[in-house]
């Protein structure tokens, strides 16, 4: 396998700019993590992967709050992506999220609970079955998820729960953009007592009721979440519908 | 060669550490009877042992006041023999002007003497002072060894107050934590500021209520004018003979507010807001840098909660 993997990296970094193609890489993890195979085997299997500079991920090197570290993974820079997951090397829950971009551009922030420092990593699967794996490393404190959330000392976040607030920027810098809030303890289940209780499924559609894209966020996604996508040539009201694991549903319109 | 490389490797740490432990803490005089140890406009290190925090003493006609005890109990022991080294009268009363570690570490080297702070500061110290100390032992290494926390067992309400024959005057405001005390000396004309107010470094924000904090500026800034005033102790960074450090920490936090406000109005992200350049005027104000990220993170969220349209 290692060999046709070689020739299609030669032949992408032909069609990359220098710096961008000495970073393209089929072997040996950037980021040096002693548990990069794991995450290897457990994320992406046997399929073929390249380390890939246009998968950006961007956080910071020092998080302040281990509870709410931002995350920003950005492939638009790849052409024909299926499919993005987010892992955590050293999280007790390596998986943060996936994402499948269908109409909308593979772009999407958001924040996560970290337990001590690790990587970050968004692999992004292209439609030819390769994934492509960026990433950085994170340095915090600790104890974002063993720490209980908010929610569990407070009676309020149950009349609020799944309550969505949102917006769409359609003019500046940020025109395209779309952010929303959801209510939601995202409980870990790694707080005894506390059983893991979490966000497990958003799509956005637009008006005509094509999809742009689906999320499905995993425990160490921040409690209430805040995402950040962009929705690509879409118009018009979009709607953020979806599902924790208890099949708590919700359903908004965010107007442009 | 290898062995003899590493002996020299863990030599040079050793020192690198200073290994004496000895924060050197030199009191300098505010004015007649009045003297302040200033620390470094650093974060806290393991070469600094988090003598990065300004502390106070008064000597007054029957004993020493002491405001504010510093970030270990190494360094109220130092404090309290610096002290020894001006006056020979007792402590008679610790204050304890909020409740951040940097700030009560050391009250353990004044366990025999009354600690008084307000009652939310008293409140924050019980309940968050293990966790912070930890966070302590975390940046500062063995500078800690032996701290723990010693809360405060006297309370004090705004207003005047006498102490060892000086007539002192508590002003309880908030905004950089939920209590913030100020003392004015009377007899020397001397303002402490508390943490309300940072000179020539960045303010640090984990329990800032940015619009009770500016609110709180103002009235330091009008105690300034009054008859008598006649220096500003900050909570970091040096002495000073008029408001400018209150001026200072009112522009940053003032663009700091606006910057992320407006940055969560504009649809920016958490990530997007923390790559944008500092201003020229604070690009070089020490720690400003590592503090914006951190303010990021403490404020943010909230604004973005008004960007969104959401209920708090």
């Amino acid at each position: 396998m290692r060999f046709p993997l070689t020739i299609a990296a030669i032949a992408l970094a032909a069609l990359m700019p220098p710096a961008e193609a000495a970073a393209l890489r089929d072997n040996g993890d950037p980021l040096n993590s002693a548990m990069w195979s794991d995450m290897q085997k457990t994320f992406l299997g046997a399929s073929p992967v390249l380390f890939d500079p246009r998968v950006k991920v961007t956080a910071p090197s020092v998080a302040e709050s281990p509870m709410q570290v931002p995350v920003t993974v950005d492939a638009t820079a790849l052409p024909g992506v299926v499919e993005v997951v987010v892992f955590a090397d050293f999280n007790p829950i390596a998986e943060v999220l996936r994402f499948f971009p269908e109409q909308a551009p593979a772009f999407l922030g958001f924040r996560v609970k970290l337990q001590q420092s690790t990587p970050v990593r968004a692999a992004v699967r292209t439609a030819d079955g390769v994934w492509h794996v960026g990433g950085a490393w994170v340095n915090t404190v600790g104890g974002g998820c063993t720490a209980p959330s908010a929610a569990a000392g407070s009676k309020e976040w149950q009349q609020r729960l799944n309550e969505v607030s949102g917006r769409q920027w359609s003019e500046g810098p940020n025109a395209g953009r779309l952010r929303l809030r959801i209510v939601h303890p995202m409980d870990t289940g790694l707080i005894a007592g506390t059983p893991a209780f979490f966000l497990e499924e958003i799509s956005f559609t637009n008006a005509a009721g094509q999809r742009l894209m689906r999320v499905q966020p995993h425990e160490p996604v921040s409690e209430n979440p805040v995402f950040t996508l962009s929705r690509g040539s879409a118009e018009g009201v979009i709607e953020a519908s979806g599902r924790d694991n208890n099949g708590n549903v919700f359903r908004a319109r965010i107007a442009p | 060669m290898k062995r003899a490389l590493c002996a020299l490797l863990i030599l040079a740490a050793g020192q690198l550490g200073a290994a004496d432990f000895d924060y050197r803490l030199a009191p300098v005089e505010l004015a007649r009877d009045v003297y302040g140890f200033i620390g470094k406009t650093e974060d806290f290190t393991t070469s600094n042992g988090g003598n990065i925090v300004n502390t106070a003493f008064i000597v007054a006609p029957q004993g020493v006041i002491v405001i504010d005890s510093g970030p270990s109990l190494r360094y109220g022991q130092q404090m309290r023999r610096a002290i020894a080294g001006v006056s020979a009268k007792p402590v008679v009363l610790v204050i304890n002007t909020h409740h951040h570690p940097d700030h009560f570490l050391g009250n353990q080297a004044y366990a025999d003497v009354p600690i008084a702070a307000l009652a939310e500061t008293r409140n924050g110290i019980a309940a968050d002072g293990n966790a912070f100390a930890e966070n302590l032992y975390r940046m500062s290494g063995d500078w800690m060894k032996g701290t723990e926390v010693h809360v405060p067992n006297k309370l004090l309400t705004a207003g005047p107050l006498e102490v060892a024959g000086r007539r002192l005057r508590i002003v309880a405001l908030d905004g950089h934590t939920g209590a913030d005390l100020v003392l004015v000396d009377e007899a020397s004309g001397v303002l402490f500021a508390g943490d309300l107010v940072f000179n020539g470094r960045a303010p640090t924000t984990p329990h800032a209520d940015v619009a009770h904090w500016l609110a709180a500026l103002d009235q330091l800034e009008a105690l300034t004018r009054a008859p008598g005033f006649t220096a500003l102790l900050p909570g970091h960074g040096a002495p000073s003979a008029d408001a400018a450090p209150i001026r200072q920490t009112r522009a940053w936090l003032t663009w700091l507010n606006a910057s992320l406000r407006d940055g969560a109005k504009a649809g920016l992200d958490m990530n997007d807001v923390l790559a944008r350049p500092l201003p020229p005027e604070f690009a070089n104000m020490p720690v400003a840098a590592s503090e914006y990220r951190r303010s990021v993170g403490h404020l943010f969220p909230a604004l973005e909660l008004d960007a969104l349209g959401a209920r708090h």
